[in-house]
């Protein structure tokens, strides 16, 4: 498991792994919402939390796609099903490394970002606790919905349309207890809630994900 | 004899075919009766008006768009566990049923919601919930129109409703403590007093079953379209056509 971990951590680094794009992405998307609505810092800080927090969500869908696919076209896959190690421990540690390379990148980028959108200091540590308990649960949720459309031509768009609905309890716990610590409430009910997401996700989708990817490769 | 006798296509197609039309007739008798007992013979509301009548739509499309789902997750289950593929095109054959019943109470509710409450839309937990439901169903339907292999989509879209529910469970509950809201408590409910008056609710009730029924019967009329459909199929893998 951690030797596959290292090999997909060194694939996801090496040129043309597609590491940093979501990053970029997640930059672009933040910085073009001060575009959109218009420069005034008062409003930007109270939209901030749920900006970042979206853009966060289409950073992490963006990259999905990745997870399994190149590894099916190329038989890896069908080694790594016949392997020893279970397909769910093949599951966690594709969501490991996806939670590696774009979750935890995604985290030091948003202080910065904070700053661009006129977040205090204090607001953005509210950011930053609740990215850190709330993207692990995109990484698997996103690695289910990678499962399920492995193997299928054209599914980029299908994926966004499966996974989304399912970030929908990470996002709304997610941005309220950021908006919550932002505005001065106390916010252990949702973080403890969303961190609730974050293992229920982790406990129970890597057998969902482990059965869906038997059946494609079938 | 046991229920599981009807697993066999064959033996289902007999059996709804015969039971299908007593569904229809019946689910239209009391749709229509209720209907009318509600529209014309009974009292305007003392705050709401006539408008308190969309109740008769709205309460049973609701109850069939959530129940309709979880009827898919059971019969997702059986498929998973006992590979009947009759249930798995049943639960192929609620979703749309499903999703125009979320679909007709979203806009019925919005019909009512805008001289009642002064908005077509609020981001309340149950219209939050409910827009939420719709996109599980869209999920669930994109995900059997994209996969060619008839038992891999069924296996797919099995393992998605039931992991769905979870996120769907989840979701409702998010909804709540996000926001508080402005839509009334459930209008009916078994542990609970009455929360609607009695002139209203004896309607509702023939609407309500009217709406099962109708939901049987369609659900039957899909299921067997599907079973013919795979059937067609069959015959014409086989080069007899």
């Amino acid at each position: 498991m951690i030797t596959l971990i290292l090999r997909d951590l060194r694939i996801a680094v090496r040129a043309g792994g597609g590491f940093g794009l979501s990053l970029a992405f997640f930059f672009i998307i933040v910085i073009f919402f001060p575009f959109a609505i218009g420069p005034n810092l008062e409003l930007l800080s109270k939209v901030a939390p749920g900006v970042l927090w979206v853009g966060a969500l289409l950073a992490c869908l963006l990259s999905i796609e990745r997870i399994f696919a190149l590894d099916f076209e190329d038989g890896t896959l069908d080694l790594l099903v016949t392997s020893p190690l279970p397909l769910e421990g093949v599951v966690i540690s594709k969501a490991l490394v996806h939670w590696l390379t774009t979750g935890l990148p995604l985290i030091f980028l948003t202080p910065f970002l904070g700053v661009l959108l006129g977040l205090q200091n204090s607001s953005i540590f509210f950011l930053v606790i609740s990215l850190i308990f709330g993207t692990p649960a995109l990484s698997i949720i996103g690695t289910f919905g990678a499962a399920l459309t492995a193997g299928m031509k054209r599914g980029g768009l299908l994926l966004s349309i499966l996974v989304l609905p399912l970030f929908i309890p990470t996002l709304i716990f997610g941005a309220e207890a950021a908006r919550r610590g932002i505005e001065g409430f106390e916010t252990q009910t949702s973080m403890l809630l969303l961190l609730g997401v974050t293992l229920l996700s982790w406990a129970i989708l890597p057998f969902a994900a482990a059965s869906v990817l038997k059946i494609n490769l079938r | 004899m046991s229920f599981w006798e009807y697993a066999n296509p064959v033996k289902f197609l007999k059996l709804s075919g015969t039971v299908l039309p007593y569904f229809s007739i019946l689910a239209a008798i009391t749709i229509i009766a209720g209907i009318t007992w509600g529209f014309l013979f009974t009292p305007d509301d003392y705050k709401q008006g006539a408008t308190v009548k969309i109740l008769y739509v709205h309460v049973p499309s609701a109850f069939i768009a959530i129940n309709a789902w979880f009827m898919m997750l059971v019969a997702s289950i059986i498929w998973l566990i006992r590979r009947h593929h009759v249930s798995a095109l049943a639960a192929k054959a609620a979703a749309p049923i499903g999703i125009a019943m979320t679909i007709i109470g979203l806009v019925t509710g919005a019909l009512w919601g805008q001289p009642m409450w002064g908005t077509w839309w609020e981001w309340d937990p149950k219209l939050t919930s409910f827009l939420i439901l719709f996109l599980f169903y869209l999920g669930y339907i994109v995900l059997w129109a994209a996969v060619e292999d008839p038992d891999t989509a069924a296996d797919l879209t099995s393992i998605l409703c039931v992991v769905g529910s979870v996120f769907a469970v989840l979701s409702r509950y998010a909804t709540v403590f996000w926001n508080q809201g402005l839509h009334q408590d459930a209008s009916l409910s078994v542990d609970k007093e009455e929360h609607v008056a009695d002139v209203f609710y004896y309607p509702l009730i023939v609407v309500m079953a009217g709406f099962v029924l109708l939901f049987i019967a369609l659900v039957l009329l899909n299921t067997r379209s599907e079973i013919m459909k795979r059937k067609a199929g069959a015959i014409i893998a086989r080069g007899k056509i």
